[in-house]
């Protein structure tokens, strides 16, 4: 091994400092190049899409075990499945449009439906590819992918959360989606010191009972912001950080709306079938009536525009988030 | 190779021809059971799956999960009733789950199943994926340095599907000549003649532009089936294989050939007892006395 291979596979130490320096998909690039070393199993694909999903560094370490489908994204979903049924452990990335869309039914038949091991990373989902314009904003990847069986969907809210999202999956033997970013996201936890369990939410803040945000993604440090902010203004608000929106932590969303009897869920997706189509779904089982407001892009697509500038055009930032929850408690 | 070892090549293509023509029958029997089959490309593939599954690949008898065992996925998923059977026969599972093909619960839909079924390498159904999961097969192979191929069995009218070119490009460019595609060319899609609904033609041409080492044969002729298959050059080698096997689409039932009426249909008893002469009847002759 050269000693930039060397450096790639154990040079990189994550600490929050460095965490902020990286895009969360170069934080999967760096983790996927770490576990490789002692999994032999691990295979990485791409469909030309290499530097985007920063997937480079594994290349440099793995040339042998990394595969560049080219611009053809359905047939490397359905090779990674082939790899997979022969023992391969493949984690494969693309933009998340993409792969939820055009790969929809290859995802359905050829990794869900026989229920193997490939580790889907979606880049650029949400509207983080801002003025890429609709054909590049994943708004229905959430709705698409929750739907299909045997599948299991996390939104990591930052960096650290998707480094051991990406850790965790190398471990289990099921399909999963993780949704990743694009730029460098805003850290919404101050640490590493925390667990991170797929299908169990973390409580970022809980000053009280006013009211629940339930976020996702980029929404967790929003609603985080936006709650500290109100604590100020003596408004005592819970924030769930819902990683997993499959399969969906049902306990705390009861929990949540049983002691706020206020929830708003915030993601950057549309308002349909994501995030707040689930914890919807699972408050009206439960027969829950209560005050309940779902943040995201409307049913519409997508305008153009700088991420930040979108956010607050569909009031998922901390700004937006803010005004809706005060609008709920008047 | 090989499920049996034959002193001569007649006698090999006299047992391949036998297993040929019990298949057809249950072909026709499982279409009974079911209330309806895929008997026209059930029909046509027959030969070509048998002289895959009891000559050409290495397989072992009663162990579907053999480590080095060849691989094969049934890209044209709805051949499965011509294909459940020869499975059954290899003893990965008691023949008797076939008496409920298509039934309620069954391990047996119209399409494979690979976690129901014991040796179905893939689930299929949707038509262009196998020969994309057959290319992920055989670059896992390449990793591992494994000796075994991989065989994917396409239906004519498939190849309309882009996701199939998709794969064609990949399997040239990563130098796959550990997998073999075998197109079963009986010339008639759902709706019709395929050079009618949409052409494929030249199949040839098109497939060596991708870069693929093409074959030309008569799909229901052991002897080129075998020989075929026998000489396919050596799993190291760099170009992909393409057999394109000419077949007649309801092979044997002399009321179901060249008829896509007969892509799916159902039989009454009469019908399946007409079908049964035609296929006995319509059996290569032997080139061995028994």
């Amino acid at each position: 091994m050269t000693d930039i291979q060397k450096q790639i596979v154990n040079g990189f130490t994550f600490t929050t400092d460095t965490y902020d320096q990286l895009t969360q998909a170069e934080v999967y690039g760096k983790v996927i190049s770490e576990l490789a070393e002692t999994n032999p199993d691990i295979v990485v694909l791409t469909s030309d899409l290499m530097r985007s999903n920063k997937t480079g560094d594994f290349r440099r370490v793995f040339p042998e075990r990394f595969f560049n489908f080219g611009i053809a994204e359905t047939n490397m979903v359905a090779a990674a499945a082939g790899m997979a049924v022969s023992g391969k452990l493949p984690f494969l990335s693309t933009m998340a449009a993409f792969l939820s869309l055009r790969c929809a039914e290859t995802i359905r038949n050829d990794v869900a439906y026989p229920n193997l091991p490939v580790k889907i990373i979606a880049t650029h989902a949400g509207v983080s590819m801002g003025n890429g314009g609709t054909t590049h904003h994943a708004i229905e990847d959430i709705a698409i992918l929750r739907s299909l069986a045997n599948m299991t969907v996390v939104v990591p809210a930052d960096s650290i959360e998707t480094a051991k999202v990406v850790r965790a999956t190398a471990k289990d033997r099921g399909p999963i989606y993780i949704r990743i970013g694009r730029a460098l996201e805003p850290m919404a936890h101050e640490n590493e010191e925390f667990d991170l369990t797929i299908g169990k939410s973390i409580t970022m803040r809980d000053y009280g009972t006013d009211a629940a945000v339930i976020a996702c993604g980029v929404c967790v440090k929003a609603a985080v912001d936006a709650a500290d902010m109100l604590n100020e203004e003596g408004m005592k608000i819970k924030v769930i950080d819902m990683h997993t929106i499959k399969p969906l932590d049902t306990e705390a969303v009861i929990s949540v709306a049983e002691s706020c009897g206020v929830v708003v869920t915030a993601e950057e997706h549309s308002i349909i079938g994501g995030l707040g189509g689930a914890v919807a779904e699972t408050l009206s089982d439960a027969g829950l009536g209560i005050k309940f407001k779902r943040l995201g892009i409307p049913d519409i697509y997508s305008a153009i525009g700088y991420p930040e500038d979108l956010y607050a055009r569909y009031e998922i930032d901390t700004d937006g988030l803010k005004k809706i929850v005060k609008d709920l408690l008047v | 190779m090989g499920f049996k070892e034959f002193a001569t090549k007649a006698e090999l293509h006299d047992f391949l021809d036998d297993k040929a023509e019990e298949l057809r029958s249950e072909v026709i029997r499982l279409s009974a059971i079911a209330g309806g089959g895929h008997m026209g490309g059930g029909l046509s593939m027959a030969d070509i799956i048998v002289a895959l599954h009891y000559h050409a690949m290495n397989l072992k008898v009663g162990d579907p999960k053999w480590a080095d065992r060849d691989r094969f996925v049934l890209s044209k998923g709805h051949g499965a009733i011509a294909y459940c059977p020869v499975l059954a026969d290899l003893e990965f599972f008691p023949k008797d789950w076939l008496e409920t093909f298509n039934r309620l619960d069954s391990p047996f839909g119209m399409h494979p199943d690979m976690n129901k079924i014991p040796g179905v390498e893939m689930s299929t159904g949707s038509l262009g994926h196998g020969l994309s999961v057959g290319v992920g097969m055989a670059l896992s192979a390449r990793l591992d340095k494994a000796k075994w191929r991989v065989f994917v069995l396409l239906g004519d009218g498939e190849i309309n599907e882009g996701m199939v070119w998709e794969a064609a490009q990949s399997a040239s460019h990563f130098k796959l000549g550990n997998l073999t595609a075998i197109i079963d060319r009986n010339r008639l899609s759902l709706d019709g003649p395929t050079e009618e609904i949409m052409s494929i033609e030249p199949i040839r041409e098109r497939w060596e532009s991708f870069g693929w080492n093409v074959s030309d044969i008569d799909g229901h002729n052991m002897k080129q089936l075998v020989d075929t298959f026998d000489s396919l050059p050596p799993v190291e080698s760099e170009a992909p294989n393409l057999v394109i096997a000419r077949t007649v689409k309801g092979k044997g039932v002399d009321f179901m050939e060249n008829d896509p009426i007969w892509h799916y249909s159902g039989l009454d008893a009469e019908k399946s007892e007409e079908a049964w002469k035609s296929i006995h009847s319509s059996r290569p002759a032997r080139r061995v006395e028994k």
